[in-house]
């Protein structure tokens, strides 16, 4: 709840705020309050969305009521290997431009499809640049006749390979390669460093592109797994904290990769938040008076601050800070206020 | 009339607005003008900011200016087989995208399909300072800032002007049907949650008071597979469009008389004979419409006790306020939102709570 989270089925049902019913609140002023109802709306603002994501910094959730659905019917899963990452992106848009809304539809680029591979085994195409997973679900009539047109769909996208699940061992090993990918990277760096930016999906090929040449002149490598069907990506930035220099190089790298997905006309947290650790970014994402927008309705929730002091949203000072030495495109950010 | 990006005129009208202390009502059509409270104030009138500023089909996204009508988004969407899925009401026939989305309704898709603000992704809005602002963009995955977008959506204008939102959209789904069935409205919700667990692809579920009206909405094989198995009669393809879109828009004859018209929010599963009078259910249940003379506070009550609300939509008596009064906390929150939004309360002053305004 507090990080409005989704995995990968969110495309076809929803963040976590498309499916929560009602949250019981204890505000700062120790009243309990419940937001929402297990009715489809509620009187007055919606206080249950804007609870969402919301950091910890307007109240602290007690209780959660959630919406339930029946598990699908039927489940299908096939994975589909590409020799460039851009047709991969594409094979994503024509699924959807073919009315398909898949319950699953994952990316890996090379670099995560080995990690993977080498952890669990799980049967993928290690020569490949890309591998897509989707998952379609439903009735075994609707799901026979997704099957049909998204096979065709990756065949024109140019896909290399197709194999479909034959059972729930293999739709199981198909997803364990995926699922297990951050543990498999761990294997094969000291340490890394996970990013959640989401860009709009037409621009992945770009973005890879230029996450490659910044880590390359941070002498860096990143591997990228990606919730294809929703845009939200997950750069994993390789590092060694025992070398001197390396987390710092890995910060500032993961800090340039947030700024390119804002620069495409995304933003900095799918899922993750912000906390502490993306604040400087929310400057990059967001103007003055949506900052200010922003510290008046925590104000309106929390008037001293006592809730998270210093997460989610930056002040307007540390923004200055931030921006003195990240000016974009020649424009300095937040120009109003006075620096030092 | 042509598209036109007025955000500068209406910051202008604004910050006058904010210099003489003259209280705004934002008006785009005026289509849904009935709903809600009253406001005695100045027109800002936004329906020349208008039309349709980016689309992108393969990312299923949308973005309008609030003055864009309805029709034209559900044409544009149309020409690329998608939908708002969300089936915005177009009440007298029109309505814009920032009347949809500041009253927040939803259409007899919405228990299967999800509602407006669960399809907004962003809005640029206007706020009681006379700021531009943008808040959440066009991805589906963004937990930057708090969700202000979504906070706007059904706050009626009281917490600024929106200027523009970016939407979510869906396929449209390539087959429909709509069968009617002899089945008493009581056993609305049993029915289609058995529908549900069998993976039906509904999209309505409506009781006019002698029978059950059931949408299908999905691939030709989910649908002619769900057609066999739900028995019932089949009703005529445009006799269906024309029902499942009077059900929308209110144009039906249970909603056409000058009688008051109260909206009860319930539950799943609460027996509608709970409530008295006329009615007819939409959303399986969930949403029951009632005409007739009611006491306000009797049949709050009874949707209080029943986990629900009652709001008098349309053609209500003046003593009445439209919607369910809110507790003292969750008032007190309201109130303290629409100062940090609206200080100095210029935007549809009374339009939600007569005492929002108070704190």
């Amino acid at each position: 709840m507090g990080e409005n989270a989704g995995g990968v089925h969110c495309l076809k049902y929803g963040l976590t705020v498309h499916n929560v019913l009602s949250v019981k609140v204890v505000t700062i002023d120790g009243d309990i309050t419940t937001m929402g109802s297990e009715a489809l709306d509620s009187p007055g603002y919606d206080l249950l969305a804007l609870m969402h994501g919301s950091e910890g910094m307007l109240g602290v959730v007690v209780e959660v009521t959630v919406k339930l659905l029946p598990m699908p019917l039927t489940k299908q899963v096939l994975m589909a290997s590409f020799d460039n990452v851009e047709a991969g992106g594409h094979a994503v848009a024509g699924i959807i431009a073919d009315g398909i809304i898949p319950g699953g539809l994952e990316m890996m680029d090379g670099a995560a499809i080995q990690a993977a591979e080498d952890f669990v085994q799980a049967g993928y195409d290690t020569q490949a640049a890309a591998i897509l997973i989707c998952e379609l679900d439903g009735s075994a009539a609707e799901v026979a006749d997704q099957m049909d047109a998204v096979k065709a769909c990756l065949t024109a996208h140019g896909a290399s390979a197709i194999q479909v699940a034959a059972d729930d061992a293999e739709r199981a090993r198909f997803w364990a390669g995926r699922k297990a990918a951050f543990p498999a990277v761990g294997r094969i760096s000291a340490d890394y460093y996970c990013m959640d930016g989401t860009i709009p999906r037409k621009q992945l090929a770009y973005v890879l592109r230029r996450i490659s040449e910044l880590s390359a002149a941070k002498q860096l490598e990143t591997v990228n797994v990606f919730h294809a069907g929703d845009g939200n990506l997950h750069p994993l930035i390789l590092f060694d904290g025992n070398k001197p220099g390396q987390l710092e190089a890995a910060e500032d790298l993961g800090s340039e990769i947030l700024q390119l997905c804002v620069e495409v006309g995304g933003t900095v947290t799918g899922e993750h938040g912000v906390g502490v650790e993306k604040i400087n970014e929310m400057c990059v994402q967001f103007k003055t008076a949506e900052i200010e927008q922003f510290h008046a309705i925590k104000a309106a929730f929390d008037a001293q601050g006592l809730l998270n002091p210093g997460k989610a949203i930056p002040t307007l000072n540390r923004c200055a800070e931030f921006g003195r030495l990240h000016v974009h495109n020649g424009e300095l950010p937040h120009p109003e206020l006075e620096r030092l | 009339m042509t598209d036109a990006d007025q955000s500068a005129e209406l910051k202008s009208r604004v910050d006058a607005a904010l210099s003489n202390t003259q209280p705004l009502e934002i008006i785009g059509t005026g289509s849904k003008r009935f709903y809600g409270n009253s406001v005695d104030a100045e027109a800002l009138d936004v329906s020349h900011h208008r039309g349709v500023v980016a689309y992108e089909p393969t990312e299923l996204v949308i973005t309008a200016r609030a003055g864009t009508p309805i029709a034209e988004v559900n044409a544009t969407l149309a020409e690329q087989n998608q939908m708002l899925a969300f089936e915005p009401p177009l009440l007298g026939g029109t309505g814009t995208i920032g009347g949809a989305l500041a009253t927040g309704l939803s259409g007899p898709r919405r228990p299967f399909w999800g509602s407006a603000r669960d399809m907004v992704l962003g809005i640029r809005l206007l706020n009681g300072h006379g700021e531009l602002m943008r808040f959440g963009g066009e991805v589906m995955k963004n937990v930057a800032g708090y969700d202000t977008a979504r906070l706007n959506v059904a706050a009626l204008g009281t917490l600024g002007v929106i200027l523009e939102a970016s939407l979510k959209v869906l396929p449209a789904p390539p087959a429909h049907a709509t069968v009617v069935l002899e089945i008493p409205a009581q056993d609305c919700h049993a029915r289609t949650e058995q529908w549900l667990r069998e993976g039906r692809p509904l999209s309505g579920v409506s009781h006019d008071g002698e029978r059950l009206l059931v949408r299908l909405s999905g691939t030709q094989s989910a649908v002619s597979d769900a057609l066999s198995h739900l028995g019932g009669e089949p009703m005529d393809d445009h006799q269906a469009d024309a029902f499942w879109q009077s059900v929308r828009d209110h144009t039906h004859p249970f909603f056409t008389s000058d009688e008051p018209i109260w909206r009860i929010s319930l539950p799943p599963g609460v027996d509608p004979n709970h409530f008295a009078g006329p009615q007819f259910i939409d959303w399986a249940g969930q949403q029951i419409w009632l005409r007739g003379d009611h006491d306000a506070d009797a049949l709050r009550t009874q949707a209080t006790r029943y986990g629900g609300s009652a709001t008098c939509f349309n053609h209500r008596p003046s003593r009445i306020g439209a919607f369910q009064p809110l507790d003292a906390v969750p008032m007190r929150l309201h109130q303290q939102l629409k100062k940090a939004f609206d200080p100095q309360a210029i935007f549809n002053p009374g339009r939600l709570y007569p005492d929002l305004e108070d704190a």
